[in-house]
């Protein structure tokens, strides 16, 4: 294995396996990023998709809700990407609407992270009997399927902005855990872990301060992955009309245009695109951190 | 093996009782309850008559005794009466599963043999573009939400260039004949076959590759070349067949993300399976048929995952081995 444990300075017990400083090892990591095309590609689109959510609507005010100009207008006129079937502007929605589809599937994200993290190192650090439960909790949520049981608990507790991120969050959780889980099994018979209990750090100590930071590079890849898959779900959720109806998503855009996308493309296109665009440039920058920490993989 | 088998299968059912618990208290949870929504449902009705239903549904009771009744029925295979259908839930999601059924299975065989065979293409020689084609194809389909690829691939071959028909799993009415049946209904189903196919090759192409490139750096592939053997049988005889099994690990895997990419592109292409039924009880608020589809759903997934464990125990004997 390539990632090496991190030397923290904070704790003396925990032996330096591996002498470069840290922000050498953060610098290198940069570098074999820098050298990954798909990955700078990544990183630079998203830094446009996400200066477009932050600046945009300053440079392109208004209500992304009103009605502006006649219905189905095509793109390149009036309005630039045209307008839905009442005559809202596609590119005020597009740019209005990347903060809350953002918004949305980073608090899903952290739900993910933070119940992921919880069970997965309990369970990989303790093991036995609290190992047995917390794996049988988590192939539970692993059988239902994410996007029908995000729809049924969406449904039941009415759609609002709560509601949507915390079923996201709690349905798709179980992949990071199970990740979390096997850093844990793996890194928790290690030397500097059992320098770590010779000292006499309690349990607590251990999982946060020793076995997490060097778990976390993976962790960290897959929690960016993780991102992409809430966009998507959360799209997939307001294409289906169950999102908060005051707080307008790019998903919401296509679900409400789906009756007319026979009659003008552009309503459909246009947002479903630039969910592509946000998803593919953040698993780009996924890859890309894969092979700067895992050179050995490289290529596959 | 029958003793293994026992274990998986009472396991499996202990997840199914979790299922059904937690769908008792999805509807508990729901606002209002069962009589509410049928009486939203038909518009209103005398209080003395909601009290009346209510006590007919058991709906009066404490909370423990209604969870046991609630058991007692599942376990006889009673899933409930549909509000909107008035008629049972079982029945109800038994007519739309087929439609689902061969969807989901069409495109998940395609997208198996496709991307395997992609995979192993880019296995075979990894620095070239063939690499960076997979390396983009599974990117993409990662990226692109199903449901908005749907709507494109209709935009282009049903509506620029009318290839294929819109909506629908046959045309109507359907053609009489037998054999003009099956083309019409492969007809309809090319475009959404090819749309759920697109979303599980990008995992597919992916995990195919990992694998060949492992299996082709080991020791008994350089025997196999070493005696002389032909390419394509190193490569499809010893190769392939080692590097098997994580993809099947992975379609069993993947089939709860199959069912919800189906719902998706059901939705987008009218078919009459479990998506557009699943989309309509929500919106007619129908939570017998939402919670028997959770159930059904979870159901086949627990099935699926305990066959992929059988099929890999028959692929890889060193499983068996390892139990004696």
């Amino acid at each position: 294995m390539v990632q090496q444990p991190a030397v923290r300075a904070s704790l003396p017990w925990v032996p330096a396996e591996d002498e470069t400083q840290p922000e050498i090892r953060w610098r290198v990591t940069w570098q074999m990023f820098c050298a990954n095309k798909g990955a700078v590609f990544g990183l630079l689109l998203l830094s446009v998709i996400i200066l477009m959510g932050l600046l945009g609507p300053l440079v392109y005010p208004g209500d992304p809700f009103a009605i502006v100009a006649q219905p189905f207008l095509k793109p390149g006129g009036e309005a630039a990407l045209g307008t839905d079937y009442i005559g809202r502007d596609i590119l005020i929605g597009i740019v209005h609407g990347a903060r809350p589809t953002m918004a949305i599937a980073l608090s899903a994200t952290l739900i993910t992270a933070m119940v992921g993290l919880t069970v997965g190192a309990l369970a990989g650090f303790f093991g036995g009997k609290v190992d047995s439960f917390l794996m049988g909790v988590t192939e539970f949520f692993q059988v239902l399927p994410s996007l029908i049981f995000a729809m049924v608990v969406v449904a039941v507790f009415t759609p609002s902005l709560s509601t949507v991120i915390v079923a996201i969050g709690v349905t798709s959780w179980t992949g990071i855990a199970r990740l979390t889980r096997a850093e844990f099994l793996k890194l928790r018979e290690r030397e500097f872990v059992m320098g770590a209990r010779a000292v006499g750090a309690n349990d607590r100590t251990i999982i946060i301060k020793v076995i997490l930071p060097n778990a976390l590079p993976p962790l960290i890849i897959a929690i960016t992955l993780q991102i992409g898959l809430c966009i998507l779900l959360e799209a997939a959720l307001s294409f289906l009309g169950l999102s908060d109806p005051d707080v307008l998503t790019w998903g919401m855009m296509i679900g409400q245009s789906r009756d007319f996308f026979f009659q003008a493309w552009w309503t459909v296109s246009f947002p479903g695109f630039v969910i592509l665009l946000t998803v593919l440039s953040i698993a780009l920058i996924g890859d890309g951190l894969n092979d700067a920490y895992n050179p050995k993989l490289r290529g596959r | 093996m029958p003793k293994y088998l026992l274990r998986r299968v009472v396991y499996g059912a202990a997840l199914m009782f979790c299922v059904i618990v937690l769908n008792f208290f999805l509807i508990h949870a729901a606002p209002g309850d069962a009589v509410g929504a049928m009486v939203a449902e038909s518009g209103g009705a005398d209080p003395a008559v909601v009290a009346q239903l209510r006590a007919s549904y058991g709906i009066d009771q404490p909370l423990h005794v209604q969870l046991f009744k609630y058991l007692g029925k599942m376990a006889t295979g009673d899933f409930g009466q549909s509000f909107h259908y008035d008629a049972p839930v079982f029945g109800v999601i038994m007519q739309r599963l087929p439609s689902t059924l061969l969807l989901t299975i069409s495109a998940m065989l395609i997208a198996v043999i496709v991307g395997t065979a992609l995979g192993v293409i880019a296995a075979l020689r990894p620095q070239g573009w063939r690499n960076h084609f997979v390396t983009l194809i599974s990117l993409a389909g990662y990226a692109t939400p199903v449901f908005w690829l749907g709507m494109m691939v209709l935009i282009v071959f049903a509506d620029l260039f009318p290839l294929f028909p819109a909506y629908g799993l046959t045309s109507v009415p359907p053609p009489e004949n037998a054999w003009a049946f099956a083309v019409d209904m492969a007809h309809h189903l090319a475009l959404p076959v090819f749309t759920l196919s697109i979303l599980f090759l990008a995992s597919y192409s992916r995990i195919s590759r990992a694998s060949m490139l492992d299996v082709l750096g080991s020791d008994y592939i350089r025997t196999a070349r070493a005696k002389g053997l032909l390419e394509s049988v190193v490569v499809l005889k010893h190769a392939l067949r080692n590097a098997a099994l994580p993809i099947v690990t992975l379609a069993g895997l993947q089939l709860g993300h199959a069912f919800s990419g189906a719902v998706l592109v059901e939705v987008v292409f009218s078919l009459p399976g479990i998506g557009p039924l699943l989309y309509d009880s929500i919106i007619r608020h129908d939570y017998p048929i939402m919670l028997g589809i959770l159930f059904g759903a979870a159901f086949t997934v627990v099935t699926a995952n305990i066959l992929t464990d059988l099929v890999y125990r028959i692929l890889d004997p060193r499983i068996r081995l390892h139990e004696k």
